[in-house]
Parts: C-alpha cells; structure tokens; sequence
C-alpha cells in the first residue's frame, strides 16, 4: 500500500486537484504544486500531457496542448517531481493515458514512478479488463494503480471495486472531463454498489465539480471520502499563466474551507 | 438495442455517407464526426451526408483529420450512451469493433474467391488493397489467409515519403503503443506522442493500423508497403485513361503497387486490386495536386 490512504485519514475528506504539467510551463506547475500544498491541498494528480487526450473536454484538452506545444515531455516531469518531493509531503499521483507510459516502456516508467515517490497512477483509457498490462509492474514497485468507476460501470461496480487500490475515482457523470452546472447521476446508488463490495478503500468523486457548493454536496454522500477538481483550476491556470500560483492558492483554500 | 441515434467518423467521408444512409433508411438520426481538413478536401461527400439527412460535425481539435474524428466520436459517445450506437468505421477501436467491421468487411474476400474460381479455376496470386485503418483489406485477405500461395499485400500511404514526417506509413514508420482502445503500431514520437500524420489520401491519414493487421505483420503472412502521393495519382490517372474506371485516390495506392509488380510477373499470373471507392470525391483534390483549380 502506497501513502495514498494519509490524504484519507481521521474521515478527513480530501480534496484532490488536478493539474497538467507543463500548462504554461513546468517553473509554474512547481510553484502551483506549493501553493496548492500550503492551503490545504490533500492529494494531487499531476498530469502528463498527451497528444490525444480522449477523455478530456476542451478546457484539459487545451491544457495538454499547451504543455506539449511548450516542449515539456515525461523526463522532465520526472525531473521536476525529483525537486519538489523533499517539499511536497503529500501524496501524489500521475494522471496519463496508457501510451505514454506503454511507449516508454512500463518497468521503467513505474520503477521511476516508486523512486521519485509518486503514489499512484490512473489511467483514462485503460480498462479494468485490459489492467494486467500494467498492474504487475504496479505492484512490483509498490505503486497502486487507481480504478475509475462510471454511472456506466453498473454490473463491473462489484469486480472493479472489490479489487481497487490507493482510492477509488468516481466519475460524477457521463461524459469527459470538463465544469457541469449540475449533476444529476444517482450517485447513491453508485457508492452503495461500491461500498458492498469494498468497505475500506476510500471513494473520490470527479468530473465536472468546481464549486465550493459542488464539493461539500458530493462529500455527504455516504460513503463518500473526498472530491476531485480539474478543469477549473486549468481554467484559472489558462487565465492568469505564470501569475496563477496565488489564484490558485485561494482557489483550493475555499475549496478545502466547504469540507471541514 | 433500442437505439435511436447512429454515431460515426470518417475520413474520406464514405463510411458517414455510408452510416448516413443505413440512418435515413431506418429512420434514426445521424451526426457524423468529420476532421475540418477532409471536410473541405472530401466536400462533395460532405454534401450527400447532408442530403441524407446527417449532420456533420467539422472537428478541429488536433490536426484536424481522422484521428481527431475517432476521438471527437468517443467523447461524444460517452456522454451519450443510452440512446446512441456508436458505428466505428475500420477495424479498428477497442474489441470487439475490429471483429465485427472485419466480419461485414470479410464478404470482399468471399466474393473475390467464388468470382475468380468461376473465371479462372485457380486461386490469384497476389491480392492487394489500400490500408487506412485496414477494413477493405482485412475483408480482402479474410478468406484467403489460410491460404498460403495467395500473397497479401497491404498498401500504407506514404505521403510526402517515409523519410518525412509528412507521412502515414504506420508499419513502415510506427512501433507498437496503445490508442483509440487497442494496442497496436502507431506513428508516434520518443515519448509515445501520437504523430501528426499525412497523406493526399483523408481516408489513409490515420497514424494507427487495425490491430489484426499488426498480427499478420507480425508473423509475415501479409506484406504492408508505403507508397506515395505522387506514386497514388499517377495510378488515379492511369486507370482513369485506361480502364475508363476513376479510383478512389485511397484504393489508388494499391493499385499503384499492382502497376508496378505486373511487370515482374509472367502473364499468366493473377493479381486481384480492391478498388474500395471511386473517385469522384477526389477529382477536385487531385487536380490542385496537378496544380488545377477546378472548383470556379
Ligand atoms: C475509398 C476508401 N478506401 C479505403 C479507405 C480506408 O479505410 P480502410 O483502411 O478501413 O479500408 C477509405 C477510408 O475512408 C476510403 O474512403
């Protein structure tokens, strides 16, 4: 088991963020990370941008085209992970799609991954069926590979979740990634489905919230341990550019201030 | 299914003007994903999706191609599951859609086989098609991969030449990554960055080949060969003034290898060319490729 669980604990409700790095460039993904981490972040996803993001509404898919236009590639990131982590106590996990790490070869990638202390990874377009191309390298290196569950998951809820690691990610609605005015999935039904099945390892749900009012809604439901944000701190991110740390510093903070 | 709602993408445009027609004969609605650069390229099949009754959504994320059109048609997919049929038009995708488009497509081979047997009591020697994703191949090969004598041969759009990355040679210049839900070669960069792939062809500028066709590269049962721009459009004008047959500029390139291998061959020997479309769509495009502007 890898930190993950730490951003959970004491029933705490966590507020996980999203960012991709390199959006604008990889000096501001550091300074975010910091300013993220000093007002009360809990976990964050570090995104490694993609060509295709095929999960991603077009604030992300923005992000990711930003990044890579910009020149940032998956050693920098790495690099940049090795000088913050003595900094940044809390758990971090990376965000990408299965050919970025398939491409760099996955014993390298995930060992990486374990020695410059990223927790966790998740994976858009890789299947709960198609995970074992992946997951022994995971478990070899003690990195846990996070599963994601839709509102069209139904009856694959029970085997993903019985056998999920580090957090289970919620996907609120259908649909990408991208800021909803409302969400109208029965999530209820969602978690108690998962909650049968797994009782211990902690729920976060994502896609589309990015109001205060949003995430304190979404972390009542029982059952239910934190919220995940992204596009709107990539909105904020794509707005105010290298000036973006401290916006997105109180961002988080009134974010956090909705769970207590 | 109870599906109301066809999806799709396209390339060249004939697969949406193929969805859009199956969807105005059901009477189901119909919203064909379609990169901005092959809608004004393709704009005639533009138009007759639109006269079917579809709509034609241009996709400008990326470059603007095929890719982008599979991608637009996932997205839109998964926020619009209970009422819509997603109708992915190669072989290609998460299983099991490169086994059912290969199944429909496997009727080309059947065909080929009965026709040339009847004509010519002999299985052909060569049969060879055009591949952009792979489905008017795979269905050319299907029933002939059992048997040996028949060489398969896949012809890739090498665009501007494989020695450029003005190129879609997936085989000759990809290596194996995981896209679009299936794991197979992909034209990609150090870092597995999708590569943004060329070729005069919409229907072959795809950076990704079906994976049954990675298979059967794999274990040398069928050869994929790139062959070029200008190598397509001579053979688009050859059968044009020969044959009174205007290709599409897609199955062109296959034909382009046959022109060339003929030669090599005693006369007695048969090769079988898949022409998967025709030309029409492409005369206006293979014109400003001569430098003619035929659309004023
Ligand atoms: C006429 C024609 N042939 C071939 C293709 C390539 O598709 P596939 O490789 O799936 O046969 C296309 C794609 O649009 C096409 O329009």
């Amino acid at each position: 088991m890898s930190n993950i669980k730490n951003a959970f604990a004491n029933n705490n409700k966590a507020f996980i963020a999203f960012i991709t790095c390199g959006d604008p460039d990889l000096d501001t993904t550091k300074k975010i990370i910091y300013s993220m981490q000093n007002n009360g972040v809990d976990l964050i996803e570090l995104g490694i941008p993609f060509s295709d993001p095929t999960a991603e509404g077009v604030v992300i898919q923005a992000a990711n085209l930003r990044a890579l236009t910009n020149g940032v590639t998956t050693d920098k990131i790495f690099n940049m992970v090795r000088e913050i982590r003595n900094d940044i106590k809390i758990p971090l996990v990376f965000m990408t799609y299965a050919n970025v790490i398939f491409s760099y070869g996955a014993d390298k990638f995930i060992k990486t991954c374990s020695e410059i202390g990223i927790d966790g990874l998740i994976i858009p377009d890789l299947p709960f069926e198609e995970k074992e191309e992946f997951l022994p390298v995971c478990k070899k290196y003690n990195v846990d590979l996070i599963s994601m569950i839709a509102p069209t998951s139904e009856n694959r809820i029970a085997k993903i979740a019985k056998e999920a690691e580090g957090f289970i990610y919620i996907v609120s609605s259908l649909g990408v990634t991208g800021v909803r005015s409302e969400i109208k999935t029965d999530l209820n039904s969602i978690v108690n489905a998962i909650r049968k099945n797994n009782p211990d390892t902690p729920c976060a749900i994502g896609f589309g919230i990015s109001t205060p009012e949003q995430a304190k809604t979404m972390a009542q439901i029982p059952g239910v341990n934190g919220v995940i944000t992204g596009s709107a701190i990539i909105k904020i991110i794509a707005q105010h550019g290298t000036n973006a740390p401290d916006f997105v510093g109180e961002y988080v903070k009134s974010m956090k201030a909705a769970l207590i | 299914m109870g599906k109301t709602r066809l999806i799709a993408e396209t390339g060249a445009g004939q697969h949406g003007v193929a969805a859009a027609t199956a969807a105005a004969l059901m009477d189901m609605q119909c919203v064909v994903f379609m990169g901005i650069e092959d809608t004004q390229r393709q704009a005639l099949n533009v138009y007759k999706m639109k006269l079917l009754g579809a709509e034609v959504i241009p996709v400008e994320t990326g470059t603007g191609t095929l890719k982008d059109a599979v991608s637009e048609a996932m997205r839109e997919w998964t926020s619009r599951i209970a009422d819509t049929h997603y109708c992915l038009g190669s072989v290609m995708g998460p299983h099991p859609f490169p086994v059912i488009v290969r199944d429909f497509q496997a009727v080309i081979s059947r065909e080929i086989k009965e026709q040339i047997l009847q004509r010519e009591n002999k299985l052909p020697d060569i049969v060879t098609a055009c591949v952009g994703g792979g489905s008017n191949a795979i269905g050319s090969f299907w029933h002939f991969i059992k048997d040996e004598s028949v060489k398969l041969v896949g012809c890739e759009a090498a665009g501007k030449g494989v020695d450029t990355f003005e190129t879609a040679a997936t085989i000759t210049t990809g290596r194996l990554g995981i896209f679009h839900g299936m794991k197979s070669y992909f034209c990609q960069d150090e870092y597995g960055q999708i590569a943004p792939v060329y070729s005069i062809s919409a229907g072959l500028d795809y950076p990704g080949i079906g994976p049954e066709h990675a298979y059967l590269h794999d274990i040398g049962r069928a050869e994929y060969i790139p062959v070029t721009d200008e190598e397509a459009v001579c053979a688009f004008e050859y059968l044009s003034r020969t044959e009174g047959i205007i290709p599409a500029i897609e199955s062109a390139h296959a034909l382009s290898y046959a022109i060339k291998k003929a030669p090599e061959l005693d006369k007695d020997k048969i090769i079988v060319v898949t022409i998967s479309g025709r030309g029409d769509k492409d005369c206006s495009s293979v014109a400003k490729y001569r430098g003619e502007n035929i659309n004023e």
